[in-house]
């Protein structure tokens, strides 16, 4: 079993992964129940159906002969930039009360994206006074 | 099987469920309820035709198909949080 033989079958194997966790990803977008539920599946499509599909890429570029590392900038990219999209939908999940209110947290009053600081309150105060 | 058959027949699938994602996205796109959910299916939209492209540049043996899935890549991102800065504030950059 040549070098080449054994690459091929760890592409296939990595698309096979790649693909399955894709799916099992959708359907959860498609089958849960609540907002905040829905946004916990799509993650796995974002981080490990990507990431094994690239690594796929990658390898396959290795057999094919000219060898490149291009897809860790996309796997690097998506992996810094998926949990703050997901922050941003919670919070928009958050401010329209769609879903359960959060519970309090331990210690604050509130939740950082419900409060406004006191501070701006003053500023605009400050504002209409000048 | 061979090597070659199994990469063949795992590409077909690859294709397959990345499509049959598009499509399942896309009906919770139209069912909503709620904006929210919306933009996550439009992500994942996104995200899925970044996996197609990569799929496609493995089946054609192209390297050019990089690029391409860079700027997708970006782009979904970008337009996310707009969306989601739109709901949250009403306008996109204050």
């Amino acid at each position: 079993m040549t070098a080449e033989t054994i690459g091929t079958y760890a592409v296939a194997i990595f698309l096979l992964i790649g693909s399955a966790f894709v799916l099992i990803g959708v359907i959860g977008l498609l089958k849960f129940s609540d907002p905040m539920t829905r946004l916990h599946a799509p993650t796995k499509v974002g981080t490990i159906g990507i990431g094994m599909l690239l690594m796929a890429s990658m390898v396959h570029s290795f057999v094919a002969g000219e060898g490149s590392l291009h897809e860790l900038l996309i796997m690097a990219f998506l992996f810094v930039t998926a949990p703050i999209s997901a922050n941003f939908i919670a919070k928009v999940n958050i401010h329209q009360a769609v879903s359960d209110a959060p519970p309090r947290p331990p210690r604050d009053d509130t939740w950082a994206t419900l409060n406004s600081p006191d501070s701006d309150d003053e500023d605009l105060e400050n504002r209409g006074q000048a | 099987m061979t090597a070659s058959e199994l990469m063949d027949i795992a590409l077909i699938i690859a294709f397959v469920a990345l499509a049959l994602g598009q499509i399942l996205s896309m009906l919770r796109l139209l069912l909503g309820p709620t904006p929210g959910d919306r933009i996550l299916a439009l992500d994942t939209m996104v995200i899925n035709a970044l996996g197609l492209v990569l799929v496609l540049g493995i089946h054609q043996g192209v390297q050019i198909y990089f690029e391409v899935s860079l700027l997708i890549a970006m782009l979904g991102f970008v337009s996310t949080v707009a969306l989601a800065r739109f709901l949250l504030r009403g306008d996109i950059i204050e």
